[in-house]
């Protein structure tokens, strides 16, 4: 059975529509990117997914319910990390995290829970006192302590420096193995492309291509070829290069500064939300 | 999937215990929240009680200042209450932890249980420094008799009641949190001016006092002076004696309308991220 199921889903502020009918199927163990550009609709619709908004539109299954009427024994299975917490700032890492257990029926151990954060050496320090990155493991270590089945996390790594990223997505990974199913909003692509085991990319509040890192956008199938000649600079993509690297190599005319690339998931991403503006 | 029996739930009196015990950590661990909700009515009671330490027109054995240490209990519960909770609830709606704990198995009802749970315990500590400074400083008696006691016990509940829920009704008022403490604030000191805790009863207008009788801080003010002042100061007050059954209604009354007023305003986030 899947994990979350949406049809048709519709959010609109005012006039502008902000989800424009998306639909999404996420089994157990996955672990989900939506990837967009900011403005997309990622917030909304995952706030949406988490019982935090309303929509205007659409069906709506997480863990089988209804978000807009699920209780309190939906809430205990589900782990939220939302974006820009800034609560409990006078409360230590070690309190925080054994606050937030004590809401749940069968929490996980918070002292575990820190040191797998690698929030060991901070469990006695303030929550004011941390920085972004540190900040963030502990709006994960409250997420995951109750023991979820199935993860939130809103753009998790933004503000972060290279090696605090590069931490956090082992943390991730990490969590995914034990089967947590994990639904993660990014506008960093690399972040997807590095976590997540399908995505699908948003932009302007439509899904526009869906798939897994190596396969979106028909991307496998595809090579760039670029040169230099009288002309100037060329590109052609093509799904068969073959035949054009052989009418390039028998040319008169000199060709210089030859290359032949897999299209990466960043062309692919550019061209897909360049499309749908 | 679920082999195993599933747990229980925690109670939401469990969650609203160990939410108070956050609630109370919290609290007297923020600098501004300790001087300024907390040390503040203290200090105002020093200051006015020096500066009208001299004995009360027409009652030789009371002087002006301990009938300010009465009636400013009302001050440090409007303060451990009211404005505690206003702007506690308006900086939970802006740190995000309305919106973590909406987002856990935690209840609205928690939450406040732990609230509550923090206004009990500030306000005792409150009230207990300010009668400390009251009779060290200025030679306030604690009564002897039960019956007064039983007075104290009933006033405090009520006014703690009635602050708490209006605070959390206020707490809507206030678009941000930086701007809370400046809208909470404002009518309680202004309240204190013309209900006669900052100023003594005999000098105000009559028409601010028909102004004021109609909000709670004028009835706090008189209930605790009865507690800690002799009777024959009673004659003092507006309407010549302690009026405790009207100070009971009025307060009841207060609860009323507050509990209405928190049951239409509540919500845990922000109309406008909704
Ligand atoms: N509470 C709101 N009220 C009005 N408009 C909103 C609100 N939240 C989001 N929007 C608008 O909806 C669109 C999608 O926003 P959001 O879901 O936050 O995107 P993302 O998370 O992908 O950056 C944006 O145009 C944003 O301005
Ligand atoms: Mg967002």
């Amino acid at each position: 059975m899947a994990v979350i199921e949406v049809q048709g889903l519709l959010k609109r502020y005012g006039r502008h529509t902000a989800v424009d009918g998306i639909a999404l199927a996420i089994a157990p163990g996955e672990v989900f990117g939506l990837l967009g550009p900011n403005g997309a609709g990622k917030t909304t619709t995952v706030e949406i997914l988490e019982g935090y908004r309303r929509r205007d539109g659409g069906d709506v299954r997480v863990l089988g319910e209804d978000p807009d009427s699920a209780g309190r024994r939906w809430r205990s299975r589900l782990g939220i990390v939302p974006q820009g917490a800034q609560d409990g700032a006078e409360l230590t890492v070690r309190e925080m995290v054994r606050h937030v257990a004590s809401f749940y029926p069968a929490p996980r151990d918070p002292e575990e829970v820190i040191a797998r954060c690698g929030l060991e050496e901070k469990a006695g320090a303030r929550l004011r006192t941390l920085s972004g990155g540190q900040r963030r493991r502990v709006d994960v270590a409250c997420g995951i302590v109750g023991g979820p089945e199935l993860l939130f996390l809103d753009e998790p790594t933004t503000g972060f420096d290279p090696e605090a990223r590069r931490a956090f997505w082992a943390l991730i990974r990490d969590l995914a193995e034990d089967g947590t199913t994990i639904v993660l909003t990014s506008h960093y692509l690399d972040e997807v492309e590095a976590l997540a085991t399908r995505l699908a990319v948003l932009s302007g509040g439509r899904i526009v291509a869906e798939g897994t890192p190596g396969t979106i956008g028909g991307r496998t199938a595809e090579s760039i070829i670029s040169w230099h000649d009288g002309n100037g600079a060329q590109r052609v993509v093509t799904d068969e290069p073959l035949p054009l690297l052989a009418a390039l190599t028998g040319r008169a005319t000199p060709v210089t500064d030859l290359r032949v690339q897999p299209r990466s998931l960043e062309d692919v991403y550019l061209e897909l939300i360049g499309e749908a503006k | 999937m679920t082999a195993v029996a599933e747990k229980a739930l925690p109670s939401t009196l469990r969650i609203g215990l160990s939410r108070g015990g956050a609630e109370v950590r919290q609290f007297f661990r923020e600098r501004d929240a300790v001087v300024f909700t907390f040390a503040l009515p203290t200090v105002i009671l020093i200051l006015l009680g020096f500066i009208f330490d001299e004995p009360l027109d027409g009652a030789t054995d009371v002087r002006v200042s301990q009938v300010f240490a009465a009636g400013m209990i009302a001050f440090g519960i409007l303060s451990t209450a009211f404005i505690s909770v206003g702007v506690g609830i308006a900086g939970d709606r802006e740190d995000g932890t309305l919106k973590r704990l909406r987002g856990t198995p935690t209840t609205a009802s928690a939450y406040l249980i732990g609230k509550i749970v923090l206004v009990a315990v500030t306000t005792v500590a409150e009230v207990a420094l300010m009668l400390t400074a009251g009779v060290l400083l200025f030679g306030l008696e604690l009564p002897s008799d039960t019956g007064r006691w039983v007075t104290f016990g009933w006033l405090l509940a009520l006014s703690v009641i009635v602050c708490t829920l209006l605070g959390i009704a206020a707490s809507t008022l206030a678009r941000s949190a930086r701007s809370a403490p400046a809208v909470m604030n404002l009518p309680v000191l202004a309240l204190q001016f013309t209900s006669g805790i900052f100023v003594h009863v005999s000098a105000l207008p009559d028409a601010m006092l028909a102004v004021s009788s109609w909000f709670p801080v004028k009835w706090m003010g008189q209930g605790f002076r009865s507690v800690f002042l002799p009777d024959a100061v009673a004659s003092q007050e507006v309407a010549g004696s302690w009026e405790h059954g009207r100070i009971a209604l009025v307060l009841i009354a207060w609860c009323l309308v507050g509990l209405a007023l928190c049951l239409a305003t509540f919500r845990w986030t922000d109309r406008r991220t909704r």
